[in-house]
This record gives structure tokens, sequence and C-alpha cells, in this order.
């Protein structure tokens, strides 16, 4: 019993990590897209099938070419910065639930690579992390743009996560639980999320942009001023990390917006579609079946947000780096401050008083 | 003076509220970009699909036939005259009895060349032409030079194809949008002299 729950826990974990790979490989060729569509042009479209391989070709291109350290760079930050990116990116996905339990041999194992209680907050320390990346590999080109990039992306990952960690709180003080997989079995049945706290989805969706270094506030990477940001000195396989490592923080927080706004892998009219598959399928494999059509859902919405993203890239401009600070620390942060005070009075008023009402 | 009427005054008042929080014009800005996502593109897919260049482009040289088959040129040299960048060059060679199926007067071109890194597809050699015998074809244009061997054609390359007779059928965009569409439905499968092999 203790070996199945391993190999499928392992394979779980596996699955979910190719996934990543693969949704954040072919976000480039969707970005390339979505630019393209917007601009009435249609993009790539010659590397095989509507220009599907041109992933495969762009990263063959990024294998291929000089691997250059500068002269005067720290080489070991220089090399440890975009693989520092890249390990944070995927180490966030590790606690999304990704699904229901998935039944095998009596045994359910859920689809997380990791159950933990405190799964929003290992995405917080993770996400912190991230910047790590970007400040090393910044600092170490020796450059004073890539510094420059560097030390923006720092204080605005700083500036935009006390948002995103208040509006956050005003969904704990919702749920009462830091698990993941507990504040998407609270939105079960159509009981998102998003109804209740549609002032914190829109701070955490601003911050979520911020913290990614997406437009409209991708000011490290800003190359009208500092010719490439952070990235400056990269080139190579060492620039595609950067680039990836990108596009994998788009996904996860997608994935997060997903599951701690729009219900996660709920959506209206499960439990009739369980009841079906059940009596159709037998328990088992019913209930297998449900599971996976609820991973499909959450993809889905991952998939619109990730869509969201490259639509708000091609519309706004970028902020100036003034307008940046002050919609972080004089409006979000006083507006995620009133967004809580106004959930406490609401749960600890309004709540009983409708429970009453409704009884 | 106002040339016109939509030149806008500038104001620097204070933003509004709803201004000022962004998303009323954010909002605003994504249906823009959305309608432009499903509107119909622009793109020219180039080398499947061709721009109609008009009929009376000037691309590619082609030295005329006439109905017999017999190359009309006569080597009088007007052309060669009348190029103002020197391009054209041509040995002149008298027919032989032999050779009355080959070319239609007593004089032929024996050599003709054309330097097409000096020409200017100007059309003066067109124009000079007593025989009719050279045209610039409004369909075609001259590939990219990777060589310089590839830069002077000879007659191998200007004379018409008699399979392939160079007529031009569509006068309008209309009727060149068809003769495009034949050419990749396969209707239209006569092969243009290639010009490198």
């Amino acid at each position: 019993m203790e070996l199945t729950e391993l190999v499928i826990k392992s394979l779980v974990i596996l699955v979910v990590f190719v996934a990543t790979l693969v949704i954040a490989m072919y976000s480039t060729w969707a970005e390339r897209k979505v630019a393209a569509f917007i601009q009435d042009r249609s993009g790539p479209n010659r590397a095989g099938w509507g220009g599907l391989l041109q992933p495969l070709a762009d990263a063959g291109k990024m294998f291929f070419k000089e691997d250059f350290i500068p002269a005067q760079a720290n080489k070991w930050l220089f090399i440890a910065g975009p693989g520092l990116a890249m390990l944070t990116a995927m180490m966030a996905s590790a606690v999304i639930p990704f699904g229901d339990t998935f039944r095998f041999d009596g045994t359910d194992v859920a689809l997380q690579g990791v159950e933990t209680n405190i799964g929003i907050l290992y995405v917080f320390g993770v996400v912190a992390l991230g910047v790590y990346g970007i400040m090393i590999g910044g600092w170490a080109s020796n450059n004073k743009f890539s510094l420059l990039g560097a030390i923006r992306a720092a204080s605005q990952n700083i500036s935009y996560e006390i948002a995103m960690g208040l509006s956050i709180i005003a969904i704990l003080m919702l749920s009462g639980s830091l698990s993941l997989r507990e504040i998407v079995n609270q939105q079960h049945g159509g009981n998102w999320n998003v109804f209740y706290q549609p002032l914190g989805f829109i701070i955490f969706l601003v911050c979520a942009f911020a913290e990614c270094n997406r437009t409209p506030f991708d000011l490290p990477e800003c190359e009208t001023e500092l010719v490439g940001g952070y990235h400056t000195e990269y080139g190579s396989m060492k620039l595609g990390f950067y680039l990836f490592a990108e596009y994998i923080n788009i996904f996860v927080s997608s994935a997060i917006i997903s599951t701690l706004y729009f219900g996660g892998y709920n959506y209206p009219g499960m439990d009739w579609v369980y009841a079906q598959l059940t009596g159709a399928f037998g328990t088992t494999a019913g209930h297998n079946i449900a599971a996976l059509t609820g991973t499909a859902v959450l993809f889905a919405k991952a998939l619109f947000f990730i869509f969201f993203f490259m639509w708000v890239r091609w519309t706004l401009p970028r902020f100036r780096y003034d307008q940046l600070m002050n919609l972080g620390w004089k409006k979000l942060i006083p507006l995620a401050i009133v967004n809580i005070l106004i959930t406490g009075t609401a749960v600890l008023y309004l709540k009983p008083w409708l429970t009453a009402l409704l009884q | 003076m106002q040339l016109t009427n939509r030149s806008k005054q500038v104001s620097n008042k204070e933003m509004t509220f709803t201004e000022r929080i962004y998303l009323p014009a954010i909002v605003q800005g994504l249906s823009i970009t959305l309608k432009h996502f499903f509107s119909k593109k622009v793109t020219i897919q180039y080398p499947e699909v061709k721009r109609y260049l008009g009929p009376v482009f000037r691309g590619r040289h082609v030295l005329k036939r006439d109905e017999e088959g017999r190359e009309r040129c006569t080597a009088c040299g007007l052309c060669a005259v009348a190029c103002p960048a020197e391009a054209i060059s041509m040995i002149a060679e008298e027919r032989t009895k032999e050779e009355k199926h080959l070319y239609r007067e007593e004089k032929y071109a024996a050599v003709y060349e054309i330097n097409m890194l000096r020409c200017i597809f100007c059309g003066l050699c067109e124009e000079a032409c007593p025989k009719q015998a050279i045209y610039l074809r409004h369909d075609e244009f001259i590939p990219v030079f990777t060589e310089r061997d590839q830069v002077v054609w000879g007659k191998d390359l200007l004379v018409e194809n008699s399979n392939n007779p160079y007529k031009r059928e569509a006068w309008t965009k209309e009727e060149a949008r068809e003769q495009d569409l034949r050419k990749t439905k396969g209707e239209i499968t006569a092969v243009e002299p290639r010009a490198f092999p």
C-alpha cells in the first residue's frame, strides 16, 4: 500500500513538473501569437502546423549560441542567477492542488505535489525567493544597467508583496485555513471567493502582474531606459532560463489566482457530473474521471489567466517608476487594509445576522 | 491657423477619481485590443501568395519569340543605346539558311547579356525596341544573387520559354487575384524558366 502511494505520488509530481514546463514552453509561442493577433498580424506559422514547433526551434537556437561570461563578472553568481530564478519558479507549483483525489487500489492520493497545511505561506516564501535570482544575476553581471534593473526588480517585488499579502489575509479570514486544498474545498458549489472578495481579487491580480515583472510593471527589463535590464549581459540558455522562469511564474500565478479566487478545480454542476460518472463507470473509475475533469477545468482557468496576462501586456504601456511606487504604496496597500476591515466587519456582524436570517 | 478640426486643447486639470484608478480606461483598452484579436489579418503569406503588382510593373526581362517560335531580336543595339545604366551588351551574327526557323530576321543576337546589378528597371529598352523583342515582365522579379557569376544574365535565362510564353493576361487586380488562385489550385501548371539551377 505504501509503495503504490509512493509511485502515484511520484507520478503526480512528475506530471505536474512536466505540465508546468510544457505550458511555460508553449506560453512563449502563445505570447507571440497573441501579440501578432492583437496587432493584426498572423505570428509564427512556419515551424510546424501553426508554428507549433517554434518553441523547440527557439530552444535549439538558445542552446547552440555561445555561452558568454563577461570578463569582469562574478562567474559563479553569474551562473547561479538564472539557475536560482528557474528553481524558485518551479518550486512554487509544488503545493497547488491540481485536482481532487486519485483513487487507486482503495487508496486516495491527492493530485498535488505536496499536501501542506501552510500552502499559501510556502507559495509566498518561494515567490519572495524568486527575486534573488534576478538580484544575483543583475549584480554579478558587473554592469550598471543590470544592477539598476535588479534593484528595480527587488524594490518592486518587496513593495507589491505587502499589498499581495494583505489582500490574501482577507481570504484567510474567510476560510480560516492556510491550506490551499482547504481553501479550494470551501469554494465548492459555485461559492467562489471572487464574489466575496472582488476588491481583494483586483489587488491580488495587479500585484501578481508586478511580481511576475510583466507589463505594465516590467520596469526591471525596461529596454528604453536600461538596455535589457537585469539580463543585459546574458545570452545563450542562461538568458533562456530567465525568460523561461518568467513564463513559469506566469503559469504559477495564474494557477494560484484560479485556486484562490475562482474555485480551483471546482465547477458549477460538479456534484451532478460526479454522480453521473460514478453511476456509469463505477466508484473507482468514475471518481478518477471526475477528478481529471476537475483538473482540466483548473487548467482551463489557468490558461485563461495566462491569456489575460498576455492580453494586458499588449494593451497597456509601461508605468513610470514613481507611478509604480505610488500605486503600490499609496493606493494598493491602503485599499488592501480597507478590504481587511470590511471583511472583518462582515465576518463578525453580517455573517451571524445572515445565518440567523436564513434560519 | 487651423488645418484640421481634429486638434485638441491640452488641459492640465486634476484627474477625477475614475481616471485616477485607471481601471475604466484599462477595460476600454482591453476591449479595443480584443476587437483587433478577432479582426481580419493583413499579412500576405509571401512565397505562397503574392501581392498583385499592377499591369505595368517592370520586373524580370524577357526576349520574346514570334508566333512561329522564332526569336524576334535582330541585334540592332537600340536597347543598349537607350539603356541609361549601360547594362545591355550583345554580339550580332548573320543568320544561315539552316537557322531560318530559329531567328526571324537575317541578323540575330548570338550573345545577349544584361548585367542585373547595373539594370535599373526603367523600361527604356522596352520602349526603344523596334521589333517588340524585349519586355519587362509584370509578374516576376529578378531573384536574389548569392554569387558574382549569377549577376550577368545571358540568353539562356532571357529568351522566352516557347512552352510557356509570357502573356499579360491579368490586367486588373481582380483578374490577377483569380490567376493567383488558379496557380495555388494547380490549374496553371506551366513552370517559369528557373533563373538558377
